[in-house]
């Protein structure tokens, strides 16, 4: 493990790979230039291929490995094309009522038709077009709620790991608390002090689970300080903020962007329980959780009302969880359940 | 050992003083003024207003109001209910043995089935049942609750008539006076026929949704710990001394790899409060969950403080148990 993400040096250095120091040295001088994806430095196969290529060779070649990590990294880049041309793909506009089609059935059941293959809601609307449109929503948020807690989660980690006192003891302590509250309250009472909106359930989520970025940073940077290529970069005059952000940092990205992938289906999951609680998106938004909300008076007569978006969150977050368990198989080894 | 625990609940000391000045900074941050909600659309007099404001200590600084708070949670008060009047801690108690007695059938079904399915799994690895097992397993732990709680009531209870759709047990037919606050045991000692049936009934499907994720969770931790303890040494040793298979894996194996297993459910306390939320919303569930929104709505600002209070510190408290536990079974902890 200490070996495999020692960072690689540039293809233009000599390829000695072997003697630790040179490689040291190599590290200091190049770190401006390492992969995050860099994971097998010694296992280069040819010289003239460039080290970041067989490092992504490498990690795609353990990923394929994992069937179900196919199967979902292929599920999530259909939904995601789906959300990103939803204007074209989508057959009507998600908030336009048809009044003379109401709580129409799905095209498969007795009156259905294909002008609305998934059927119509209790307001008329297409039911197909609006969880297209909510593929949008929901994936939005799971995304922008990851990069903002990566992105603070880095600034912080870093921070307390390195500047450690009271730096460090203020910025756990937070975590600290925010984990002792049960998410889901936490989100709700960040949303009961902001308001219900979209744009305020990112804001919750991420607080949500911003302690595990700032932790799985924190760790993975105070490993990485005993090591001895970053006392070589001291030594070597390097500032602080290099040192932090373009020496350490690349070294503890494995179990970020595997932490980072699993967190987007538990935003996904967080956001849409706030818009079943009427907390998240507003009406007439397609989020999926707020399409659930008010669809449990049609539990009689239209249950698709109810089954379809829950089946559009859980096929979601059960296509990332087998892509994120892929990509911890395949990046970082140590975390592997079995 | 007595050092360790210790230092251990000192630690947790400031996780308390920083909740507290958490909560109370965000809930003064409420939009929305608490009077105003009492009193309705009307409006009142200047003076009338005033006196209320007096009367809440809305009219004195901040921190004064913070110190006091703090003062007052130490003694136990955690404040008045602006909308019902009664103190948030009575409050709070009168629902709480509602949502525990759900999280507790919830965490023994998920541990019921979760602990021999997942030594199944590790047994049969790679097997057809290992394969099913984590697929249905990944499913649960991906599942949205408050959904699966609508499709078991659209199945269970509206299709099939066997499950009450909401609520603890039947009102119309059955009344006692609470003696535990848990259901079950009420309706048992109340002697009326068919009373603990009719809360078990009402327990059911409930019980499964907010179980549904920590069975999946446990499912797979103790999958996980029971094959890297399949392959110790002295698992291979009680083979070898002709023990028969289900000797091995029921005793030797499984003892120790249930300690990891024992940790994971003690950290569920924070989920198992988190869906107790969404489940008591869909099935009107009368615990501290749908208490806490139903405060959010009527901006009962004492009652939103005092219950994410109560529910953190029970968090931080079985946190803290579990952490003590887990040394007091493995003592190399203790001295790392």
């Amino acid at each position: 493990m200490v070996d495999a993400r020692t960072p690689a040096p540039l293809p233009a250095h000599t390829p000695s790979l072997a003697d630790e120091r040179v490689n040291t040295d190599d590290t200091v001088d190049a770190s401006g230039m390492i992969l995050p994806l860099e994971a097998d430095a010694g296992a280069s196969p040819v010289e003239s291929v460039p080290a970041e290529r067989s490092a992504l060779a490498s990690f795609w070649a353990a990923f394929r490995e994992n069937r179900g990590a196919v199967a979902g990294l292929a599920v999530v880049v259909a939904i995601a094309l789906l959300a990103v041309f939803a204007p074209l793909v989508a057959p009507h506009v998600p908030t336009e009522q048809f009044r003379a089609h109401v709580q129409q059935p799905p095209v498969w059941a007795a009156g259905g038709s294909w002008a609305f293959p998934l059927g119509t809601d209790a307001l008329g609307r297409d039911l197909l077009s609006r969880l297209i449109y909510g593929a949008r929503i929901s994936l939005g948020i799971g995304i922008s709620v990851m990069l903002v807690s990566v992105a603070v989660g880095i600034v912080l980690g870093l921070a307390a790991a390195f500047l450690r006192g009271l730096v460090d003891t203020v910025v756990m302590r937070v975590m600290d608390v925010i984990t002792a509250i049960p998410s889901l309250v936490l989100a709700i009472l960040v949303v009961a002090v902001l308001g219900p909106s979209l744009l305020n359930t990112i804001v919750a989520v991420t607080v949500v689970y911003l302690p595990r970025y700032v932790r799985i940073v924190r760790a993975a940077a105070l490993s990485e300080l005993s090591k001895e290529y970053v006392v070589a970069a001291q030594v070597a005059g390097v500032g602080r903020l290099r040192l932090m952000f373009v020496t350490v940092l690349p070294n503890c990205l494995a179990p970020l962007i595997v932490q980072a992938a699993l967190g987007v289906s538990d935003a996904i999951l967080e956001a849409a329980a706030l818009g079943f609680l009427g907390l998240g998106a507003q009406p007439p938004t397609p989020e999926w959780g707020a399409m659930l909300a008010d669809s449990r008076e049609f539990i009689r007569a239209a249950p698709w009302i109810v089954t379809l978006p829950g089946l559009a969150i859980l096929i979601t977050v059960v296509a990332i969880n087998l892509m994120g368990d892929g990509l911890r198989d395949a990046l970082d080894p140590k975390l592997r359940r079995s | 050992m007595l050092r360790f625990v210790i230092r251990r609940v000192a630690l947790t000391l400031p996780t308390f003083v920083a909740l507290m000045f958490v909560t109370f900074i965000a809930v003064r941050l409420v939009p929305g003024d608490p009077i105003e909600v009492r009193t309705g659309e009307r409006g009142i007099s200047p003076e009338r207003l005033a006196q209320f404001r007096h009367e809440l200590g809305l009219d004195r600084p901040v921190w004064q109001q913070f110190l006091d708070y703090a003062n007052g949670l130490v003694h136990g008060d955690f404040g008045v209910s602006i909308v019902t009047k009664t103190p948030v801690l009575h409050e709070f108690l009168t629902l709480f043995p509602a949502t525990l007695e759900l999280s507790l059938c919830a965490l023994l079904l998920a541990v019921v089935i979760g602990v021999p399915v997942g030594v199944l799994a590790a047994v049969k690895r790679g097997g057809v049942l290992d394969h099913a097992v984590m697929a249905v397993a990944l499913t649960g732990y991906s599942m949205p609750i408050f959904w699966w709680g609508l499709l078991l009531i659209m199945l269970v209870s509206e299709s099939w008539g066997l499950t009450p759709v909401s609520g603890r047990v039947d009102l119309i037919n059955y009344y006692f006076e609470p003696v535990t606050g848990f259901m079950l045991i009420d309706s048992l000692l109340s002697d009326q026929e068919g009373a603990f049936w009719s809360a078990a009934q009402h327990l059911i499907l409930p019980s499964i949704v907010l179980g549904t994720i920590p069975l999946a969770v446990i499912a797979r931790m103790t999958r996980s710990s029971m094959l890297e303890v399949l392959s110790e040494d002295y698992v291979r040793t009680a083979r070898a001394k002709g023990l028969s298979p289900l000797r091995v894996v029921g005793l030797h194996a499984l003892r120790n790899a249930l300690i990891p297993v024992v940790t994971v459910i003690g950290l569920q306390t924070g989920t198992l409060l988190a869906g107790a939320v969404l489940t008591e919303h869909i099935f009107a569930w009368p615990g501290v969950g749908k208490w806490l929104i139903e405060s959010i709505a009527r901006r009962d600002y004492p009652a939103l403080q005092g219950g994410i209070m109560l529910i953190s510190g029970i968090v931080i408290v079985v946190n803290l148990l579990v952490d003590l536990a887990y040394v007091a079974i493995n003592p190399r902890i203790r001295h790392g």
